[in-house]
């Protein structure tokens, strides 16, 4: 038990266990009416039309990858802001240097328009 | 075998029953998700390993980014998200024969490294992500890679609203 | 001899005992009371969604001008027990062709979401789940299981108007998470370490908030739009498209999404009094321990009454503008917080703690100062532009 995690590892099993038992317990205490009305997928109170598909936008694509590139970024900037202090002040601007130049890529996808929300 | 080795297997079995479920699966989206419990599967096993950052950062960038954004691909480019039908091809016996040979090479391969199965110098502990910054950012390190990687992932960006932009006009 | 002012300290020294006493060694003791508080605290974070729901009708319905619950119980104390017997008696509907497995995890996953914040926040100097060499990213990676979750709540449902608001949410929610990632890196910056109790213990002197209150406003509202709340509410506000990507979701499920999001929401003002309000510092907590805890919560209340305040004060956001205020706002503003904090904090090092302090501050304010110079010419070309578009008449202004 040595190893912090070990005591994350449990947390996060509690943290599951808890609501699924809170689940099963309401599955037991509720009533069990299955009808084919309440099973009907909700459009509003109308009849389901069509197939339960959706035009997938572009755009979310372009925000989910800036997303990741950003979150890679700040992933590397987490250990040079945990060492920059012990570091000679080049090393700040190492850093700052990185977070810079990806300044400049939000600013060329700002540019393109690709960050405007059709 | 005491109780880590216990905790490793399991997990390593979860992960490896996760990846096979990913490319077996008939059903792309439950694919994907089989995919991201492999992937937490590996954050595990770096926790095992008391590698927190490493852990960490697996699922922020693995799960969080990558995940959500193979989700979306999926997403944009399928458009029937149900049964895929049969994915196996009529000659697999095959490629399997290949991925197992490959494994055994790579397996004699690491084997015979020298620092196989050799007991691990000491870890860092609470100071690993100091030693991982120090190691970033030091001129005698790896401070050039990490501009490098900077500049790959503006390229990256670039790359990829370019492409996305011509699809899109 | 009990020190009732180191109250966890010595209950858990208590407990170890008894543990050893009944034949565990010493770190085998450790170990299981370690596992113990890992047990209990998910629980003692469920159990606070109670008060919390409570607390915080009341509280909107004041700033509304009414009264709130008021007739379950005295002051409508009895109020969230009675919709809990109510949730917990619904029928389990599950919709015709929706994925079972998926559809009944997602609720799970989004309130383990919330609930795996809480083993990392330490609540006093010796009072929390773990301390993590790297807590702050810990929170950020558990706090993809929500994400995940609201993506698996609208594929799974079988609707295609769960399915849209999904993936609307899930767009504002890893768009939001940038700027509040790159907050999260302030504390870190400020005070050289990446687990949270190192953080708390740098604020001794001075909180965070002082030392940089652009990246507290940053984190309040990135916080926020990540938890979908409002004025960022616009995807599951009632009157809006069919509430969004739990619309198939009822009884004790819906109730996971919904407790989900009130404590994720307090969650975060614990957060933000962590990393900016110094935690559980305060006077005397160095001769009776225990009082930290108080100044957590008091703290962690405290920002969690400013976003119940500006839930009810801000109007809704459309979801173009919530995203360009994203984008071209928020994470510029932290891209180039994080180099100014950094060269003044490293340039300033040898100096003083006032003189750092006060350096950064004045950082914080330049950059305040130059985001408001340039909305403010913006929006003024913006309108003469508007102006003279609707003719010399109106330009002549």
């Amino acid at each position: 038990m040595d190893n912090a995690w070990a005591v994350v590892g449990i947390f996060m099993i509690v943290a599951i266990v808890l609501p699924v038992a809170a689940l099963i317990m309401a599955r037991l205490l509720g009533p069990k009416k299955p009808s084919p009305i309440k099973q009907q997928t909700y459009e509003c109170g109308v009849e389901t039309v069509g197939e339960s598909w959706v035009q997938f936008k572009a755009q979310y694509y372009v925000y989910a990858l800036a997303f990741v590139v950003f979150e890679v970024e700040v992933v590397f900037l987490f250990p040079w802001a945990r060492a920059y202090g012990q570091l000679p002040f080049f090393a700040t601007l190492e850093g700052a240097l990185f977070i810079l130049i990806l300044a400049v890529g939000l600013l060329y996808v700002w540019r393109k328009g690709a960050l405007e929300w059709q | 075998m005491t109780i880590p080795q216990v905790i490793f297997v399991v997990i390593a079995a979860v992960v490896l029953v996760s990846a096979v479920r990913v490319v077996a699966s008939r059903n792309i989206v439950h694919a994907a998700l089989w995919l991201i419990l492999s992937l937490f599967g590996v954050a595990a096993l770096f926790a095992v390993l008391e590698a927190g950052f490493m852990a960490v950062v697996q699922v922020v960038i693995y799960v969080g980014a990558i995940a959500t954004l193979i989700i979306f691909a999926i997403m944009l480019t399928r458009r029937e998200m149900r049964e895929g039908g049969l994915q196996t091809h009529r000659w697999w016996p095959l490629p399997a024969l290949l991925a197992m040979a490959l494994f055994a090479g790579l397996a004699w391969l690491l084997g015979s490294l020298p620092g196989t199965g050799a007991t691990p110098p000491a870890l860092a502990g609470d100071d690993s992500v100091l030693l991982l910054g120090q190691a970033l950012l030091s001129p005698e390190h790896y401070v050039l890679p990490f501009e490098v990687a900077s500049v790959l992932l503006l390229a990256a960006l670039v790359g990829a609203i370019v492409i996305a932009g011509d699809s899109r006009k | 001899m009990v020190n009732l002012g180191d109250f966890f300290y010595t209950l858990g020294m208590w407990l170890q005992g008894l543990l050893m006493r009944a034949g565990l060694s010493e770190s085998a003791a450790r170990g299981v009371f370690s596992a113990l508080v890992a047990a209990l605290l998910p629980l003692l974070a469920l159990l606070t969604a109670v008060p919390l729901i409570w607390l915080e009708r009341k509280w909107i319905a004041r700033l509304q001008d009414r009264m709130g619950p008021n007739r379950v119980g005295p002051f409508g104390l009895f109020q969230v027990f009675a919709d809990m017997i109510k949730i917990f008696t619904k029928e389990d509907i599950t919709p015709l062709g929706a994925d079972r497995i998926v559809f009944a995890l997602a609720p799970v996953l989004a309130v383990a979401g919330v609930v795996g914040l809480w083993a990392v926040i330490p609540f006093a100097a010796n009072a929390f789940g773990v301390d993590l060499n790297v807590g702050v990213l810990y929170l950020v990676a558990v706090g993809t299981l929500s994400t995940l979750a609201i993506m698996l709540a609208g594929w799974s449902a079988n609707n295609k108007y769960a399915l849209l608001g999904a993936y609307r949410t899930v767009a504002q929610m890893i768009s939001y998470e940038v700027p509040l990632v790159l907050s999260l890196l302030v504390p870190v910056l400020l005070s050289g370490s990446l687990g949270l109790n190192g953080i708390v213990a740098a604020q001794r002197e001075v909180w965070f908030v002082f030392s940089a209150p652009l990246a507290a406003l940053l984190f309040l509202i990135s916080s926020q739009a990540e938890v979908s709340r409002a004025p960022f509410d616009l995807l599951e506000a009632e009157s809006e498209i069919v509430a969004g990507f739990n619309i198939e979701y009822s009884g004790m499920k819906f109730g996971f999404f919904f407790v989900g999001e009130f404590l994720h929401s307090f969650t975060m003002g614990l957060l933000g009094a962590t990393l900016f309000l110094g935690g559980w510092t305060g006077p005397g907590v160095d001769a009776y321990p225990a009082l930290g805890a108080v100044y957590l919560i008091l703290k962690g209340t405290f920002v969690y009454f400013i976003f119940v305040w500006a839930r009810a004060t801000f109007p809704r956001i459309r979801i173009d503008q919530m995203l360009d205020f994203n984008w071209k706002l928020l994470t510029p503003l932290g891209l180039f917080l994080i180099p100014l904090l950094a060269v003044v904090n490293r340039g300033l090092s040898e100096s003083s703690l006032w003189l750092r302090n006060a350096a950064l501050l004045g950082a914080n304010v330049f950059l305040a100062a130059l985001v408001l110079i340039i909305l403010g010419t913006r929006g003024r070309s913006a309108r003469m532009r508007a102006a003279s578009a609707a003719g010399p008449a109106a330009s002549r202004r």
